[in-house]
């Protein structure tokens, strides 16, 4: 039995004559890594972005578990079990990996309306913090603050946070955009290591990556999906080949 | 590992370190009233005692400006009510009259200063919840317009004195403490400020305080991770309104006085000021600010009565060199990282 956790409905976006989203429908099933690849512009940053709630659609229906996001704000669709990283990442700058990671932790664990107890003290936080840490291999950076990190911690830590709120969706917009081979590699380890626990769109350019990671694909071209099928069919596919794949050979 | 353990004693070394400093600087500003008897200069009390109150504001505002990043350029507003609170109750305790068919009137310290901290929160929490709908360059400008719009509205009011404002023939009570001798009230307001700057310390650390630190730096990662930020930067403000309208109940006691320049927004101006020049977001940067912004318009006053021309370009220059004010400045002689 597959479950569709996420279901888009005749998305639609425009900005100005531009169309971020053209009648777009989407299916993704509980468990899957669902990549949706396409060319720059094609409209995938805006679909997360409206997955989100970060930006409202003209017309359309977002489902996710079974429940209708139209309307909700993004931090209660946060709390229902949705989570995105960032293209360019956006953490809290002038703190350590720790606190970051803690505040997600935080935020994960209801209201934060508590004036007294410090944070800095509290194991509550710093005991799930310090396991997120590890398994994203982040421990030896903790109390570093994150303006001093590389690009690609930053997209580690992009993932962490995200991954803190123990969502059921994970949207991953470009998690490997402007990582060296080693460090793209090591990500797509992680993401293999939480497939299955966690179900993903996937937003990339790194075609090694995605067809490593993704169970389907989904091509966007001008804001409609041309293609959609599991890699080997995308890959097999004359339009896709000719739309997008064509100068990867 | 082992370099670990070094940093984390040195750490803890420093924070002692820094703990016996604060508890050495609070004994000297207790010691102060006597020292100044002693050497003769009585009018030291008055003057600390200012600096004491102007401290109480600007950390207050600090919460809202250099925690959660709410620039509000309306902050003398709540010090200006919390100072009408206290005229406003003395006046009716004299006359005897009712206030809106109610007999209220009060000189006792412990009704007035948490009326007054009642009514700015109230206050604070209106203009609040419509400002903060905006932000940015718009959120800076509605909080100037709506204290503006308070500082006409006393300019106004005629029955409570209008321009002139209100005098305050005699400060609020207090059971067992003669609030006239200057060195009780001075007593009075160091303790206050302590205990607020305290209570500030414990919120920022608290997991409130780590949510308005995070809204200062992205909004959307807040949103992203599922904190709907408007209800905390109300409550921030809201505290922050409260703070200033203690320091403007101590402030009509300590002067005898209330008027509408206490709303002006030059002064809502010199609190940012003293913020700044402390070190937003620094716990004892804004007092350390207030201290030196008092100083120095004494100073530069006693030099020349066109003082402002020279103030102005001083503040200019300290606030370019001085990267993170006069707490950044400590923090360079410390040694010690800003984290």
């Amino acid at each position: 039995m597959t479950e569709i956790v996420l279901d888009v409905r005749d998305l639609t976006k425009s900005y100005g004559g531009l169309k971020a989203s053209d009648h777009l429908s989407f299916q993704l099933t509980r468990g899957d890594i669902h990549a949706v690849i396409g060319p720059n512009g094609a409209g995938k940053t805006t679909f997360i972005g409206q997955v989100m709630g970060d930006v409202r659609p003209d017309h359309g229906s977002i489902t996710f578990a079974g429940q209708s996001l139209n309307g909700l704000s993004t931090p209660q669709r946060v709390r229902l079990g949705l989570a995105r990283t960032f293209q360019i990442p956006r953490l809290l700058k002038e703190q350590s990996v720790e606190d970051n990671i803690a505040l997600a932790v935080q935020a994960r664990q209801g209201h934060s309306f508590l004036f007294w107890s410090a944070v800095a003290q509290d194991r509550s936080l710093l005991d799930p913090a310090s396991e997120i840490m590890r398994r994203s291999a982040l421990s030896a950076r903790a109390k570093v603050p994150v303006a001093l990190l590389s690009h690609g911690e930053h997209k580690q830590l992009e993932l962490a946070l995200a991954l803190a709120l123990r969502p059921q969706l994970l949207l991953l917009d470009e998690p490997m955009a402007g990582m060296g081979p080693s460090e793209s590699r090591a990500m797509v380890q992680i993401l293999l290591g939480l497939k299955g626990q966690v179900s993903m769109l996937l937003v990339e350019h790194d075609m090694d990556a995605v067809f490593a990671l993704a169970d389907r694909i989904s091509v966007l071209v001008y804001g409609r999906i041309i293609a959609s099928g599991t890699p080997q069919e995308i890959r097999a596919n004359a339009e896709v080949r000719a739309a997008y794949l064509g100068e990867e050979g | 590992m082992a370099e670990t353990n070094i940093n984390l004693a040195a750490g803890a070394r420093s924070w002692r370190w820094q703990t016996a400093v604060l508890i050495g600087l609070v004994l000297l500003l207790a010691a102060l009233p006597l020292l100044a008897n002693m050497l003769g200069m009585p009018s030291l009390i008055s003057l600390a005692t200012r600096i004491v109150i102007l401290a109480i504001a600007a950390s207050s505002l600090n919460l809202a400006l250099g925690y959660a990043g709410l620039i509000s350029f309306g902050h003398a507003a709540w010090y200006g009510i919390g100072a009408y609170v206290v005229g406003i109750l003395y006046r009716h305790f004299v006359s005897g009259e009712a206030l809106l068919g109610l007999p209220i009137g009060s000189d006792q310290l412990l009704i007035t200063l948490p009326a007054a901290m009642l009514i700015t929160g109230l206050c604070s929490g209106l203009i609040g919840a419509l400002a903060l709908r905006t932000s940015g360059v718009q959120f800076i400008m509605i909080t100037l317009a709506f204290a503006q719009m308070i500082f006409f509205f006393f300019v106004a009011l005629k029955a409570y004195g209008g321009d002139d404002g209100l005098i305050i023939r005699r400060r609020n009570e207090l059971p067992f403490v003669d609030l006239r001798e200057n060195e009780n009230f001075y007593w009075l307001s160091l303790l206050i400020a302590v205990v607020w700057i305290l209570l500030l310390s414990r919120i920022v650390q608290s997991r409130f305080g780590a949510v308005l630190t995070g809204i200062r730096q992205s909004e959307p990662r807040m949103a992203a991770l599922g904190i709907a930020t408007y209800p905390y930067k109300l409550v921030a403000f809201i505290l922050s309104g409260m703070g200033c309208g203690l320091a403007g109940a101590l402030m009509a006691n300590h002067a005898r006085f209330v008027s509408p320049d206490m709303m002006h927004w030059t002064q809502s101006g010199e609190f940012m000021i003293m913020v700044i020049l402390g070190g937003a977001g620094t716990l004892l940067g804004p007092a350390a600010g207030a201290a030196m912004l008092i100083l120095l318009e004494m100073q530069l006053g006693a030099v020349t009565e066109h003082w402002q021309i020279i103030l102005g370009p001083l503040l200019v220059l300290m606030i370019l060199f001085w990267r993170g004010g006069l707490s950044g400045l400590w923090r360079q002689m410390m040694g010690t990282r800003h984290d």
